[in-house]
Protein backbone atom coordinates (compact mmCIF):
# COMPACT_ATOMS: atom_id res chain seq x y z
CA UNK A 1 0.00 0.00 0.00
CA UNK A 2 1.52 3.43 -1.10
CA UNK A 3 1.32 6.57 1.32
CA UNK A 4 -1.47 8.70 0.62
CA UNK A 5 0.81 12.21 0.83
CA UNK A 6 3.68 11.28 -1.46
CA UNK A 7 2.37 8.00 -3.11
CA UNK A 8 6.48 7.01 -3.58
CA UNK A 9 6.87 5.16 0.00
CA UNK A 10 5.44 2.21 1.28
CA UNK A 11 2.64 2.97 3.94
CA UNK A 12 3.74 2.13 7.36
CA UNK A 13 1.09 4.10 9.61
CA UNK A 14 -2.50 3.29 9.05
CA UNK A 15 -4.92 5.95 10.77
CA UNK A 16 -8.66 5.30 10.92
CA UNK A 17 -11.58 7.19 12.51
CA UNK A 18 -15.30 7.21 12.45
CA UNK A 19 -16.42 10.23 12.09
CA UNK A 20 -20.25 10.69 12.82
CA UNK A 21 -20.22 7.22 11.44
CA UNK A 22 -18.59 7.94 8.38
CA UNK A 23 -14.65 5.63 8.35
CA UNK A 24 -12.19 8.06 7.31
CA UNK A 25 -8.54 5.79 6.76
CA UNK A 26 -5.64 7.69 5.80
CA UNK A 27 -1.89 5.25 5.09
CA UNK A 28 1.10 7.34 5.45
CA UNK A 29 4.51 6.87 5.20
CA UNK A 30 7.26 6.76 8.13
CA UNK A 31 8.43 10.42 6.66
CA UNK A 32 5.20 12.07 5.53
CA UNK A 33 4.12 10.78 9.37
CA UNK A 34 6.51 12.66 10.76
CA UNK A 35 6.38 15.41 8.64
CA UNK A 36 2.78 15.94 9.42
CA UNK A 37 2.97 15.53 12.52
CA UNK A 38 1.52 11.74 13.45
CA UNK A 39 4.29 11.15 15.69
CA UNK A 40 3.65 14.40 17.27
CA UNK A 41 1.07 13.64 20.48
CA UNK A 42 0.29 17.16 20.89
CA UNK A 43 -0.04 18.43 17.54
CA UNK A 44 -2.08 16.21 15.21
CA UNK A 45 -5.47 15.34 14.38
CA UNK A 46 -6.68 12.82 11.46
CA UNK A 47 -9.89 15.66 11.05
CA UNK A 48 -6.67 18.42 9.81
CA UNK A 49 -4.58 15.29 7.87
CA UNK A 50 -7.90 14.81 5.99
CA UNK A 51 -8.44 18.49 5.72
CA UNK A 52 -5.24 18.92 3.97
CA UNK A 53 -5.61 15.58 1.79
CA UNK A 54 -9.25 15.97 0.38
CA UNK A 55 -11.57 18.76 1.83
CA UNK A 56 -10.07 21.67 -0.08
CA UNK A 57 -11.97 20.19 -2.70
CA UNK A 58 -14.63 20.76 -1.71
CA UNK A 59 -14.12 24.18 -0.85
CA UNK A 60 -12.99 24.70 -4.76
CA UNK A 61 -16.11 23.14 -5.86
CA UNK A 62 -17.79 26.15 -4.30
CA UNK A 63 -15.52 28.69 -5.61
CA UNK A 64 -15.35 27.21 -9.13
CA UNK A 65 -14.55 29.66 -11.93
CA UNK A 66 -14.15 33.26 -9.65
CA UNK A 67 -11.07 32.92 -7.28
CA UNK A 68 -12.16 34.39 -3.87
CA UNK A 69 -9.42 36.67 -2.18
CA UNK A 70 -9.77 37.62 1.25
CA UNK A 71 -9.91 41.72 0.73
CA UNK A 72 -8.50 41.59 4.46
CA UNK A 73 -5.27 39.27 4.32
CA UNK A 74 -5.53 38.59 0.45
CA UNK A 75 -5.26 35.15 0.86
CA UNK A 76 -6.62 32.81 -1.73
CA UNK A 77 -8.83 29.75 -2.23
CA UNK A 78 -5.51 27.88 -3.99
CA UNK A 79 -3.78 28.92 -0.49
CA UNK A 80 -6.07 27.49 1.35
CA UNK A 81 -6.04 24.21 -0.73
CA UNK A 82 -1.98 24.39 -0.59
CA UNK A 83 -2.17 24.66 3.45
CA UNK A 84 -5.85 23.61 4.67
CA UNK A 85 -4.96 26.82 7.00
CA UNK A 86 -6.75 30.31 6.62
CA UNK A 87 -5.13 33.75 6.29
CA UNK A 88 -6.73 35.70 9.01
CA UNK A 89 -9.70 35.88 11.17
CA UNK A 90 -11.32 37.71 8.00
CA UNK A 91 -10.86 34.86 6.17
CA UNK A 92 -13.72 32.83 7.26
CA UNK A 93 -16.28 35.45 6.03
CA UNK A 94 -15.15 35.57 2.90
CA UNK A 95 -14.95 31.98 2.98
CA UNK A 96 -18.07 31.68 4.59
CA UNK A 97 -20.12 29.75 1.83
CA UNK A 98 -16.84 27.15 0.98
CA UNK A 99 -16.32 26.24 4.97
CA UNK A 100 -19.66 25.60 5.68
CA UNK A 101 -19.91 22.41 4.69
CA UNK A 102 -16.49 21.28 5.89
CA UNK A 103 -17.41 22.57 8.95
CA UNK A 104 -20.98 20.31 8.84
CA UNK A 105 -18.57 17.09 8.50
CA UNK A 106 -15.92 17.94 10.86
CA UNK A 107 -17.63 19.31 13.98
CA UNK A 108 -20.30 18.54 16.63
CA UNK A 109 -22.49 21.81 15.05
CA UNK A 110 -21.56 24.95 13.25
CA UNK A 111 -22.86 27.03 16.10
CA UNK A 112 -20.55 27.90 18.57
CA UNK A 113 -21.45 27.23 22.11
CA UNK A 114 -19.11 27.80 24.78
CA UNK A 115 -16.89 30.03 26.49
CA UNK A 116 -17.25 33.96 25.08
CA UNK A 117 -14.53 36.63 26.16
CA UNK A 118 -16.34 38.39 29.24
CA UNK A 119 -16.58 42.04 27.93
CA UNK A 120 -18.10 40.78 24.63
CA UNK A 121 -20.72 38.74 26.55
CA UNK A 122 -21.66 41.37 29.25
CA UNK A 123 -22.08 43.99 25.92
CA UNK A 124 -24.06 41.32 23.89
CA UNK A 125 -26.32 40.65 27.60
CA UNK A 126 -27.05 44.45 27.40
CA UNK A 127 -27.67 44.65 23.64
CA UNK A 128 -30.29 41.62 23.51
CA UNK A 129 -31.44 43.39 26.74
CA UNK A 130 -31.79 46.86 25.20
CA UNK A 131 -33.75 45.14 21.89
CA UNK A 132 -36.44 43.83 24.53
CA UNK A 133 -36.64 47.49 26.72
CA UNK A 134 -37.23 48.66 22.88
CA UNK A 135 -40.01 46.48 21.68
CA UNK A 136 -41.74 47.02 25.31
CA UNK A 137 -41.16 50.84 24.74
CA UNK A 138 -43.10 50.70 20.87
CA UNK A 139 -46.08 48.84 22.52
CA UNK A 140 -46.44 50.92 25.44
CA UNK A 141 -46.69 54.18 23.14
CA UNK A 142 -49.20 51.99 21.06
CA UNK A 143 -50.98 51.95 23.78
CA UNK A 144 -50.82 55.18 24.98
CA UNK A 145 -49.41 53.51 28.46
CA UNK A 146 -47.23 56.94 28.88
CA UNK A 147 -46.30 56.16 32.05
CA UNK A 148 -44.67 52.46 31.92
CA UNK A 149 -42.94 54.54 28.77
CA UNK A 150 -41.41 57.18 30.99
CA UNK A 151 -40.14 54.11 33.29
CA UNK A 152 -39.21 52.49 29.41
CA UNK A 153 -37.35 55.34 28.70
CA UNK A 154 -35.11 55.23 32.26
CA UNK A 155 -34.44 51.92 31.64
CA UNK A 156 -33.44 52.20 28.39
CA UNK A 157 -30.77 55.40 29.13
CA UNK A 158 -29.08 53.38 31.92
CA UNK A 159 -28.82 50.58 29.69
CA UNK A 160 -27.04 52.35 26.91
CA UNK A 161 -24.73 54.20 29.60
CA UNK A 162 -23.60 51.04 30.48
CA UNK A 163 -23.01 49.35 27.31
CA UNK A 164 -20.72 53.01 26.63
CA UNK A 165 -18.78 52.55 29.72
CA UNK A 166 -18.18 48.70 28.82
CA UNK A 167 -16.80 49.78 25.47
CA UNK A 168 -14.62 52.56 26.88
CA UNK A 169 -13.46 50.68 29.75
CA UNK B 1 18.72 32.02 33.42
CA UNK B 2 18.84 29.62 30.93
CA UNK B 3 16.30 27.13 29.83
CA UNK B 4 18.18 23.63 31.68
CA UNK B 5 18.55 26.22 34.99
CA UNK B 6 15.08 26.53 34.69
CA UNK B 7 14.08 23.07 33.70
CA UNK B 8 13.39 20.60 36.89
CA UNK B 9 14.35 17.38 36.64
CA UNK B 10 12.85 15.57 35.13
CA UNK B 11 10.21 18.03 35.41
CA UNK B 12 6.35 17.47 35.97
CA UNK B 13 5.05 15.90 32.85
CA UNK B 14 5.32 12.95 35.11
CA UNK B 15 4.26 12.93 38.82
CA UNK B 16 1.82 11.98 41.20
CA UNK B 17 -1.85 12.36 40.81
CA UNK B 18 -4.83 10.81 40.57
CA UNK B 19 -4.87 7.26 38.31
CA UNK B 20 -0.86 7.69 37.76
CA UNK B 21 -0.41 4.42 36.96
CA UNK B 22 -2.09 4.17 34.23
CA UNK B 23 -2.76 8.07 33.13
CA UNK B 24 1.08 9.83 32.93
CA UNK B 25 -0.36 13.10 31.98
CA UNK B 26 -3.44 15.30 31.59
CA UNK B 27 -3.62 18.31 29.19
CA UNK B 28 -5.88 21.19 28.17
CA UNK B 29 -4.65 23.56 24.75
CA UNK B 30 -6.43 26.75 23.78
CA UNK B 31 -5.90 27.86 20.57
CA UNK B 32 -6.41 32.03 20.38
CA UNK B 33 -5.75 34.71 17.96
CA UNK B 34 -5.73 38.54 17.91
CA UNK B 35 -8.02 40.41 16.06
CA UNK B 36 -6.60 42.44 12.39
CA UNK B 37 -3.80 40.40 12.39
CA UNK B 38 -2.87 37.73 9.41
CA UNK B 39 -2.48 34.43 11.45
CA UNK B 40 1.36 33.50 11.90
CA UNK B 41 1.37 31.27 9.25
CA UNK B 42 0.27 34.21 6.80
CA UNK B 43 1.73 37.04 8.50
CA UNK B 44 5.10 38.62 6.88
CA UNK B 45 7.91 38.14 9.27
CA UNK B 46 7.75 42.04 10.17
CA UNK B 47 3.85 41.22 11.26
CA UNK B 48 5.12 38.43 13.45
CA UNK B 49 7.61 40.23 15.40
CA UNK B 50 5.45 43.32 15.69
CA UNK B 51 2.29 40.31 17.27
CA UNK B 52 4.98 38.71 19.06
CA UNK B 53 6.34 41.77 20.72
CA UNK B 54 2.51 42.72 22.03
CA UNK B 55 1.56 39.38 22.88
CA UNK B 56 5.13 38.41 25.36
CA UNK B 57 4.29 41.08 28.10
CA UNK B 58 0.55 40.60 27.79
CA UNK B 59 1.46 36.91 28.84
CA UNK B 60 4.11 38.34 31.26
CA UNK B 61 1.82 40.32 33.06
CA UNK B 62 -0.63 37.30 34.09
CA UNK B 63 -0.38 36.50 37.88
CA UNK B 64 -0.23 33.11 37.16
CA UNK B 65 2.65 33.87 35.30
CA UNK B 66 4.95 35.13 37.88
CA UNK B 67 8.80 34.05 37.47
CA UNK B 68 8.20 32.60 33.94
CA UNK B 69 10.86 31.61 31.63
CA UNK B 70 9.93 33.59 28.49
CA UNK B 71 12.59 33.87 25.33
CA UNK B 72 12.16 33.89 21.43
CA UNK B 73 12.61 31.16 19.37
CA UNK B 74 15.86 31.41 17.61
CA UNK B 75 17.48 31.64 21.09
CA UNK B 76 17.10 27.67 21.41
CA UNK B 77 19.34 25.56 20.19
CA UNK B 78 18.13 22.87 18.13
CA UNK B 79 18.75 20.01 21.00
CA UNK B 80 17.05 22.90 23.57
CA UNK B 81 14.11 22.81 21.59
CA UNK B 82 14.09 19.36 20.86
CA UNK B 83 14.31 18.76 25.21
CA UNK B 84 11.27 21.38 25.22
CA UNK B 85 9.30 18.55 22.70
CA UNK B 86 10.48 15.57 24.48
CA UNK B 87 8.88 17.54 27.79
CA UNK B 88 5.87 18.03 25.71
CA UNK B 89 5.89 21.69 26.29
CA UNK B 90 6.22 22.63 22.84
CA UNK B 91 4.78 21.26 19.97
CA UNK B 92 6.94 20.06 16.92
CA UNK B 93 5.98 22.39 14.83
CA UNK B 94 6.99 25.56 17.76
CA UNK B 95 10.35 23.83 17.46
CA UNK B 96 10.24 24.48 14.13
CA UNK B 97 10.66 28.50 14.17
CA UNK B 98 12.49 30.87 14.79
CA UNK B 99 12.93 35.02 14.63
CA UNK B 100 8.80 36.17 15.44
CA UNK B 101 8.11 33.10 17.76
CA UNK B 102 8.46 32.85 21.75
CA UNK B 103 7.80 30.34 24.30
CA UNK B 104 6.59 31.92 28.23
CA UNK B 105 6.87 28.65 30.54
CA UNK B 106 5.49 29.14 34.31
CA UNK B 107 7.72 28.14 37.20
CA UNK B 108 6.35 24.32 37.57
CA UNK B 109 6.00 23.87 34.12
CA UNK B 110 2.37 23.30 34.48
CA UNK B 111 1.18 26.06 31.60
CA UNK B 112 2.97 26.52 28.70
CA UNK B 113 2.30 29.48 26.24
CA UNK B 114 3.51 29.47 22.43
CA UNK B 115 3.26 32.36 20.42
CA UNK B 116 3.00 32.58 16.57
CA UNK B 117 3.29 28.42 16.48
CA UNK B 118 -0.02 28.06 13.90
CA UNK B 119 -2.29 30.25 15.98
CA UNK B 120 -0.80 33.69 17.73
CA UNK B 121 -1.69 31.95 21.12
CA UNK B 122 -1.36 28.44 21.88
CA UNK B 123 -1.60 27.83 25.92
CA UNK B 124 -1.60 24.89 27.52
CA UNK B 125 -2.00 23.38 31.02
CA UNK B 126 -0.39 20.05 31.82
CA UNK B 127 -0.85 17.92 34.93
CA UNK B 128 0.45 14.48 36.19
CA UNK B 129 -2.41 11.62 36.12
CA UNK B 130 -5.96 12.11 35.46
CA UNK B 131 -6.55 15.89 36.07
CA UNK B 132 -8.81 17.09 33.45
CA UNK B 133 -10.43 19.56 35.08
CA UNK B 134 -7.81 21.26 36.82
CA UNK B 135 -5.95 21.48 33.88
CA UNK B 136 -9.28 23.02 32.03
CA UNK B 137 -9.98 25.48 34.87
CA UNK B 138 -5.87 26.71 35.03
CA UNK B 139 -5.64 27.39 31.74
CA UNK B 140 -9.49 28.83 31.61
CA UNK B 141 -7.90 31.10 34.28
CA UNK B 142 -5.02 32.33 32.56
CA UNK B 143 -6.95 32.88 29.19
CA UNK B 144 -9.61 34.87 31.21
CA UNK B 145 -6.89 37.02 32.68
CA UNK B 146 -5.46 37.50 28.98
CA UNK B 147 -8.68 38.40 27.47
CA UNK B 148 -8.87 41.50 29.15
CA UNK B 149 -5.17 42.43 27.60
CA UNK B 150 -5.23 41.47 24.34
CA UNK B 151 -7.91 41.56 21.87
CA UNK B 152 -8.92 38.10 20.73
CA UNK B 153 -10.73 36.84 17.02
CA UNK B 154 -13.65 35.94 18.24
CA UNK B 155 -17.15 35.80 16.43
CA UNK B 156 -20.34 35.21 18.36
CA UNK B 157 -21.70 32.62 16.06
CA UNK B 158 -18.16 30.66 15.22
CA UNK B 159 -16.40 31.47 18.42
CA UNK B 160 -12.56 31.44 18.47
CA UNK B 161 -11.57 32.22 14.83
CA UNK B 162 -8.51 29.71 13.92
CA UNK B 163 -5.77 29.30 11.73
CA UNK B 164 -7.30 25.85 10.89
CA UNK B 165 -10.89 25.28 10.50
CA UNK B 166 -10.15 22.01 12.84
CA UNK B 167 -9.67 24.02 15.62
CA UNK B 168 -12.77 26.57 15.43
CA UNK B 169 -15.00 27.40 18.34
CA UNK B 170 -13.94 26.57 21.35
CA UNK B 171 -10.32 26.36 20.45
CA UNK B 172 -10.02 23.39 23.21
CA UNK B 173 -7.79 20.48 22.69
CA UNK B 174 -8.42 17.71 25.97
CA UNK B 175 -6.16 15.17 25.77
CA UNK B 176 -4.56 12.18 28.49
CA UNK B 177 -1.45 10.10 28.35
CA UNK B 178 -2.02 6.67 29.17
CA UNK B 179 0.12 3.84 29.57
CA UNK B 180 -1.78 0.97 28.43
CA UNK B 181 0.79 -2.40 28.30
CA UNK B 182 -2.10 -4.99 29.66
CA UNK B 183 -4.17 -3.88 26.87
CA UNK B 184 -1.62 -4.16 24.09
CA UNK B 185 -0.39 -7.46 25.88
CA UNK B 186 -4.04 -8.79 25.50
CA UNK B 187 -4.30 -7.97 22.23
CA UNK B 188 -7.87 -5.75 23.23
CA UNK B 189 -6.54 -2.33 22.16
CA UNK B 190 -7.97 -1.90 18.73
CA UNK B 191 -11.05 -2.92 19.79
CA UNK B 192 -10.35 -0.23 22.30
CA UNK B 193 -9.36 1.56 19.54
CA UNK B 194 -12.20 1.92 17.76
CA UNK B 195 -14.69 1.68 20.46
CA UNK B 196 -12.90 5.06 21.11
CA UNK B 197 -13.10 6.27 17.40
CA UNK B 198 -16.70 5.51 17.22
CA UNK B 199 -17.02 8.50 20.30
CA UNK B 200 -15.37 11.45 17.67
CA UNK B 201 -12.45 10.99 20.18
CA UNK B 202 -8.75 10.43 18.58
CA UNK B 203 -6.54 7.46 19.70
CA UNK B 204 -2.51 8.20 18.41
CA UNK B 205 -0.10 5.34 19.42
CA UNK B 206 3.07 6.68 18.23
CA UNK B 207 2.69 3.99 14.85
CA UNK B 208 -0.88 4.46 14.43
CA UNK B 209 -3.89 2.23 15.05
CA UNK B 210 -3.04 -1.87 14.96
CA UNK B 211 0.19 -1.31 15.55
CA UNK B 212 2.36 -1.83 18.80
CA UNK B 213 2.59 1.97 20.01
CA UNK B 214 6.29 3.45 21.37
CA UNK B 215 6.29 2.57 24.91
CA UNK B 216 2.59 1.18 25.35
CA UNK B 217 2.25 4.96 25.25
CA UNK B 218 -1.34 6.11 23.56
CA UNK B 219 -3.20 9.38 23.74
CA UNK B 220 -6.66 10.38 23.76
CA UNK B 221 -8.17 13.45 22.69
CA UNK B 222 -11.09 15.16 21.60
CA UNK B 223 -11.50 16.26 17.56
CA UNK B 224 -14.33 18.26 17.96
CA UNK B 225 -14.37 22.07 18.49
CA UNK B 226 -17.25 23.46 17.72
CA UNK B 227 -21.01 23.10 18.52
CA UNK B 228 -19.79 21.83 22.07
CA UNK B 229 -19.38 23.49 25.25
CA UNK B 230 -15.42 23.23 26.91
CA UNK B 231 -17.42 21.56 30.32
CA UNK B 232 -19.35 19.32 27.98
CA UNK B 233 -15.84 18.26 26.01
CA UNK B 234 -14.11 17.40 29.06
CA UNK B 235 -16.66 15.72 31.00
CA UNK B 236 -16.91 13.60 27.55
CA UNK B 237 -13.47 12.87 27.75
CA UNK B 238 -13.29 12.03 31.61
CA UNK B 239 -15.97 9.48 31.14
CA UNK B 240 -14.35 7.54 28.16
CA UNK B 241 -11.17 7.88 30.43
CA UNK B 242 -12.60 6.21 32.99
CA UNK B 243 -13.78 3.63 31.06
CA UNK B 244 -10.72 3.11 29.46
CA UNK B 245 -8.72 2.50 33.21
CA UNK B 246 -11.08 0.22 34.06
CA UNK B 247 -10.49 -1.83 30.90
CA UNK B 248 -6.81 -1.86 31.44
CA UNK B 249 -7.24 -2.84 35.18
CA UNK B 250 -9.03 -5.29 34.26
CA UNK B 251 -6.81 -6.47 31.53
CA UNK B 252 -4.03 -6.58 34.44
CA UNK B 253 -5.73 -8.65 36.78
CA UNK B 254 -6.67 -11.12 34.34
CA UNK B 255 -3.17 -11.79 32.49
CA UNK B 256 -1.58 -12.27 36.12
CA UNK B 257 -4.22 -14.73 36.95
CA UNK B 258 -4.48 -16.31 33.67
CA UNK B 259 -0.96 -15.82 32.10
CA UNK B 260 1.27 -15.43 34.99
CA UNK B 261 4.08 -16.22 33.63
CA UNK B 262 3.48 -14.42 29.64
CA UNK B 263 3.39 -11.34 32.29
CA UNK B 264 6.79 -12.31 34.67
CA UNK B 265 8.65 -13.17 31.42
CA UNK B 266 8.05 -9.74 29.76
CA UNK B 267 8.83 -7.51 32.94
CA UNK B 268 11.88 -9.90 33.41
CA UNK B 269 13.44 -9.73 30.15
CA UNK B 270 12.70 -6.18 30.03
CA UNK B 271 15.05 -5.98 33.31
CA UNK B 272 17.52 -8.19 32.21
CA UNK B 273 18.06 -6.24 28.87
CA UNK B 274 17.94 -2.32 30.29
CA UNK B 275 19.93 -3.19 33.24
CA UNK B 276 22.67 -5.16 31.39
CA UNK B 277 22.95 -4.05 27.48
CA UNK B 278 25.68 -2.01 26.42
CA UNK B 279 23.87 -0.47 23.56
CA UNK B 280 20.61 0.14 22.96
CA UNK B 281 17.98 2.56 20.50
CA UNK B 282 15.59 5.23 22.00
CA UNK B 283 12.72 2.62 20.77
CA UNK B 284 13.58 -0.29 22.38
CA UNK B 285 14.11 1.80 25.33
CA UNK B 286 10.99 2.90 25.75
CA UNK B 287 9.41 -0.35 24.96
CA UNK B 288 11.33 -2.16 27.78
CA UNK B 289 10.79 0.71 30.05
CA UNK B 290 7.15 0.25 29.60
CA UNK B 291 7.39 -3.58 30.91
CA UNK B 292 9.59 -1.94 33.83
CA UNK B 293 6.73 0.21 34.87
CA UNK B 294 4.06 -2.35 34.73
CA UNK B 295 6.37 -4.52 36.91
CA UNK B 296 6.15 -1.56 39.08
CA UNK B 297 2.66 -1.02 39.22
CA UNK B 298 2.24 -4.98 40.29
CA UNK B 299 4.43 -4.90 43.14
CA UNK B 300 7.38 -7.23 41.11
CA UNK B 301 9.89 -4.26 42.00
CA UNK B 302 9.42 -3.55 46.09
CA UNK B 303 10.81 -0.52 46.77
CA UNK B 304 11.79 0.89 43.96
CA UNK B 305 9.66 4.29 43.28
CA UNK B 306 7.58 4.63 39.51
CA UNK B 307 9.75 8.07 40.33
CA UNK B 308 12.81 6.10 38.60
CA UNK B 309 11.29 4.74 35.57
CA UNK B 310 9.82 8.48 34.75
CA UNK B 311 12.75 10.01 35.23
CA UNK B 312 14.65 7.18 32.65
CA UNK B 313 12.06 7.52 30.07
CA UNK B 314 12.31 11.13 29.75
CA UNK B 315 16.33 11.31 30.28
CA UNK B 316 17.22 8.36 27.72
CA UNK B 317 15.39 10.16 24.48
CA UNK B 318 17.79 11.72 21.45
CA UNK B 319 17.97 15.28 23.43
CA UNK B 320 18.18 14.61 26.77
CA UNK B 321 20.72 12.19 26.17
CA UNK B 322 22.85 14.64 24.35
CA UNK B 323 22.10 17.73 26.28
CA UNK B 324 24.18 15.70 29.21
CA UNK B 325 27.28 15.66 26.92
CA UNK B 326 29.14 18.57 25.22
CA UNK B 327 30.02 17.33 22.08
CA UNK B 328 27.53 16.34 19.23
CA UNK B 329 27.13 12.49 19.41
CA UNK B 330 25.76 10.18 16.84
CA UNK B 331 22.92 7.75 17.06
CA UNK B 332 25.55 4.76 17.78
CA UNK B 333 26.87 7.14 20.59
CA UNK B 334 24.36 7.70 22.20
CA UNK B 335 23.32 4.28 21.78
CA UNK B 336 26.10 3.53 23.96
CA UNK B 337 25.83 5.66 26.41
CA UNK B 338 22.34 5.02 26.98
CA UNK B 339 22.90 2.00 28.08
CA UNK B 340 25.69 3.19 29.96
CA UNK B 341 23.11 5.48 32.06
CA UNK B 342 20.58 2.79 32.42
CA UNK B 343 23.15 0.19 33.82
CA UNK B 344 24.14 2.89 35.69
CA UNK B 345 20.48 3.81 36.93
CA UNK B 346 19.52 0.24 37.57
CA UNK B 347 22.43 -1.15 39.56
CA UNK B 348 20.74 -0.86 42.88
CA UNK B 349 17.37 -2.32 41.02
CA UNK B 350 16.95 -5.82 42.68
CA UNK B 351 15.75 -8.80 40.05
CA UNK B 352 11.77 -8.64 39.13
CA UNK B 353 10.18 -11.12 41.98
CA UNK B 354 7.33 -13.03 40.12
CA UNK B 355 4.20 -13.25 42.61
CA UNK B 356 2.87 -16.75 42.95
CA UNK B 357 -0.74 -16.91 41.57
CA UNK B 358 -2.84 -17.09 44.00
CA UNK B 359 -1.36 -14.16 46.07
CA UNK B 360 -1.89 -11.43 44.36
CA UNK B 361 -0.63 -8.91 46.08
CA UNK B 362 -0.45 -5.97 43.65
CA UNK B 363 -2.66 -3.59 44.60
CA UNK B 364 -4.90 -1.95 41.66
CA UNK B 365 -5.76 1.61 41.70
CA UNK B 366 -9.20 1.54 40.74
CA UNK B 367 -10.92 4.09 39.48
CA UNK B 368 -13.85 5.49 41.58
ZN1 LIG C 1 4.85 9.46 2.07
ZN1 LIG D 1 -8.05 36.85 5.38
Amino acid sequence: MLCDICKQNQAKVHLTQMIEGKTKKVDLCEECSKAKGVDDPTGFSLADLLLGLGAAQEMEQVAAGAELKCPHCGFTQADFKKTGRLGCADCYETFAEGLEGLLKTMHKGTKHVGKTPLALKQSLDLSDKLKVLQKRLDKAIAEEDFEAAVHLRDDISSVKNKLKELTVG
Amino acid sequence: MNIHEFLSSPGTVYGQGPHDSIVMSSRVRLARNLKGVAFPGWAKKPDRIRSLEAILPAVQSIRQMAGAFSESMENFTAVDKQILVERHLISREHAAKNTGSGLVINKGETLAVMINEEDHLRMQSLRPGLQLKEAWHAVDQLDSALEKKLDYAFSPSLGYLTACPTNLGTGIRVSAMLHLPALVLSEQINQIIQAVNKLGLAVRGLYGEGTEALGNVFQVSNQMTLGESEQDIVERLNKVLGQIIEHEENARASLLSNKPKVVFNHIGRAYGILANAHSISSKETMNLLSLLRLGLDIGSFPGVERRLVEELFLLTQPAHLQQQFSEKLTADERDLLRADMLRDRLRNVSRPVALPPESKGPKLDKPE
